[in-house]
């Protein structure tokens, strides 16, 4: 059957859906179903769509996601393992100008780095922090972190984190949302597309007290390691629902907002 | 205290100024004038007058000073500067230095500038505060983990090391590397009438350097590679720059070498010792004379093994059990007789102990020398000599012409008065 009508001159369309500028098209070395990647995908959209690309050096953290800088397209220094909050505090004294984002896991953040990060945001330094909170040592093969939830195996508490031995989950967060340097702090989760858009928001206003030049800001993801867990992706999203958020609660923790004192932050900045 | 500009004269891009001054003092300045944008640090004692210093100057002059929360702390800001190609330096004493090992490691891996001086003080452990050079190993040995080198500079008085501290930045930058300053305790806390030397090095363009990926591609500096392939390639061109550097930038210093028949080869304030001793045991008719490296590494091993086939013996001093002997020991490879004397723990040896073990050296070596003249040949006579024993082999002629070395009277302050006299002596 022949159509009589001269076609219509298409609707431009509506993009919903595109690969960010700054997140490179390698695949990555993650794992089946990772969070890393989608938290990857999350800073390249918020960067972009801030226009911070081009301004941003961003400090890579030894865990899983120290391949950080072939994802994303980014100037990158290798930190350290822990070390990445010292290392984003050498590069924001020296370069006012810049934008400085730091990306570690919980083993970097709340085990061998706890001196480092807590000092970072009690200087109040104008770093945009993400922090990937697995539960567990990714990389080394699915050891207990400080942020193992009690009763949880893993490689190196092979019948579940026993408070007795090794102690409780700490909330580092919290406890960073404490200093008068830390201008804010949130923890979000990426188990389904309404949490990934929450967490979104959150990593922009992470990057935006950056740029007020307020403190300190730091974004939590409750992320999976589905590999580590010994669970498909699946049922890793459903633990983090059903065990993980129970102990690591959601939300924004402090936003200290616009009138937060600016430290000051030596240099010229 | 002040430094004086307005009686300084400029010459040949340096701005020279007499002044009295605290070596760790004299250091932080040196630094200062040579352009650094940035120190960090954390106090330790007998360094903490540089950290206090920078804590001063540093910020008057709209540069970056931070006290970090720890070495680890101070070391991994120091790379977080330097990889956006900042000139940065960084200060610390033995223990503390210990804490910064590991960030050195990911410094040398991935070529980021930086001068590191350590003030070095008694050890093992929290050992004392008292002057000691007992770090040689770590500095020139690899403090860090990795098949990699730094060079090392050891300033054996206040105005040299005002010299050395323009220079490791000149190194630091030109090599992309962890440079050394190897200081001890007498030189950081004495105060000297000090000939400061300021230079400011020239900048590099530095195209690795991080400062947002505006209109070009991103720029990642790293240590890491999983490829072994690729991981190989990259320490065979780690190895090639630091051979370069051990062919370029060797520096060492000589003192009444030309008729020696005997050398005390020492650093730092082993060195000032030494000094003293050369004199003393000239006087009484030893001939003796001073070779002090300069590099520790690169070591001067080379000059050293010349001068070595020409003597009856070598006399190491230390402020240790016995560090930079080793290397002595492969650069003089037998030529001669390798002694010893060392005291520890923040003792200093006294140039008259000095004299007294040279004379006893002198004794044994004049008996082995007659002993080794009474020996059997050996039975086997087609033995092959050792190798590498270059006695014959040895260009006299091209024997380099010392440094002169010139004294210079350490002020003395404090506590230190009394120990700090006889290394002036
Ligand atoms: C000083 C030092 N200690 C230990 C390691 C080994 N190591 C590499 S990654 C890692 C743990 C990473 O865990 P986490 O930060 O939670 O990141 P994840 O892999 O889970 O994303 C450890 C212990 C190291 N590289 N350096
Ligand atoms: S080990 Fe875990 S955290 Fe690491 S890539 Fe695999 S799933 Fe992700
Ligand atoms: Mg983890």
């Amino acid at each position: 059957m022949s159509v009589a009508t001269p076609p219509r001159a298409p609707a431009s369309p509506r993009v919903i859906y595109q690969q960010p500028e700054l997140l490179s098209e390698t695949s990555t070395r993650y794992c089946p179903g990772c969070g890393h990647g989608i938290i990857h995908r999350l800073i390249a959209e918020v960067l972009g769509e801030l226009g911070l690309g081009p301004r941003t050096i961003a400090v890579a953290p030894v865990g899983c996601a120290v391949f950080a800088y072939d994802y994303l397209l980014l100037d990158f220094v290798e930190a350290p393992h822990g070390r990445a909050p010292a290392v984003a505090t050498g590069i924001r004294r020296v370069r006012p100008d810049n934008f400085v984002l730091m990306y570690q896991g919980d083993g970097d953040l709340a085990a061998i780095g706890t001196a480092e990060i807590v000092h970072a945001a009690a200087r109040g330094e104008r770093i945009t922090g993400i922090f990937v909170n697995n539960g567990i040592y990714g990389m080394t093969g699915g050891q207990m972190a400080p942020t193992t939830l009690l009763g949880q195996r893993t490689t190196s508490s092979p019948t579940g984190r026993e408070a007795s031995l090794a102690g409780y989950p700490i909330r580092i967060t919290e406890m960073l949302a404490q200093l008068p340097g830390t201008a804010y702090a949130a923890r979000g989760t990426i188990i389904d597309p309404s949490s990934v858009g929450k967490t979104k928001a959150m990593i922009k206003r992470a990057c935006q007290v950056q740029l007020e030049g307020t403190g300190f800001a730091l974004v939590e993801i409750l992320s999976n390691c589905p590999v580590g867990w010994g669970l498909t992706a699946q049922q890793s999203m459903d633990h983090i629902r059903a065990e993980v958020i129970p102990a690591y609660p959601l939300g924004v923790i402090i936003d200290r907002g616009k009138r937060a004192v600016a430290p000051t932050s030596g240099g010229e900045g | 205290m002040t430094v004086m500009h307005g009686t300084s004269e400029r010459r040949a891009g340096a701005r020279r100024a007499r002044v009295l001054m605290k070596g760790n003092e004299a250091i932080a300045e040196a630094a200062i004038q040579a352009g650094c944008d940035a120190y960090f640090g954390y106090p330790i004692t007998p360094q903490a007058e540089l950290l206090e210093w920078m804590a001063r100057r540093m910020p008057e002059l709209g540069r970056t000073f931070v006290q970090a929360e720890s070495e680890l702390a101070a070391i991994n800001m120091a790379l977080g500067a330097g990889a956006t190609g900042a000139r940065v330096m960084v200060s610390s004493s033995s223990p503390g230095i210990s804490l910064m090992a590991e960030g050195m490691s990911y410094m040398a891996g991935s070529e980021i500038p930086v001068v590191l001086v350590n003030v070095m003080r008694g050890g093992p452990g929290l050992g004392s505060i008292q002057p000691s050079q007992s770090d040689y190993f770590q500095a020139v040995k690899g403090h860090g983990h990795g098949d990699y080198r730094t060079p090392v500079l050891a300033p054996a008085s206040i105005s040299e090391a005002v010299d050395l501290v323009a220079h490791a930045f000149e190194l630091a930058e030109r090599y992309r590397t962890p440079v050394f300053i190897l200081a001890d305790g007498t030189l950081g806390q004495a105060m000297e009438p000090v000939e400061l030397r300021f230079r400011t090095p020239e900048r590099r363009a530095n195209d690795w350097a991080l400062t947002g990926a505006d209109g070009r591609p991103p720029r990642v500096v790293k240590s890491l590679d999983l490829l072994p392939e690729n991981l190989e390639r990259h320490n065979l061109a780690l190895q090639a720059k630091f051979q370069e550097i051990a062919r370029r930038e060797v520096r060492w210093a000589g003192q009444q070498l030309e008729d020696a028949e005997f050398a005390i080869v020492a650093y730092g304030t082993a060195a000032r010792v030494a000094r003293t001793a050369v004199a003393r045991g000239r006087s009484r008719g030893i001939k003796v004379g001073l070779f002090r490296p300069i590099t520790l590494w690169p070591f001067p091993e080379r000059e050293l093994a010349r001068l070595a086939a020409r003597l009856r013996g070598i006399l190491v001093v230390e402020l240790s059990a016995g560090q930079m002997v080793e290397d002595v020991r492969l650069a003089v490879e037998g030529r001669c007789p390798v002694a010893f004397h060392g005291r520890m723990g923040g003792m200093i040896p006294t140039p008259d102990e000095v004299v007294e073990v040279l004379r006893s050296f002198q004794a044994r070596v004049g008996r082995r020398a007659r002993r080794k003249a009474l020996l059997p040949l050996p039975a086997e006579s087609k033995v092959e000599p050792p190798s590498g024993n270059g006695h014959g082999a040895v260009d006299r002629a091209g024997w380099a012409p010392v440094e002169p070395v010139e004294p210079s009277e350490p002020v003395l302050a404090g506590g230190h008065r009394r120990r700090l006299r006889e290394v002036a002596r």
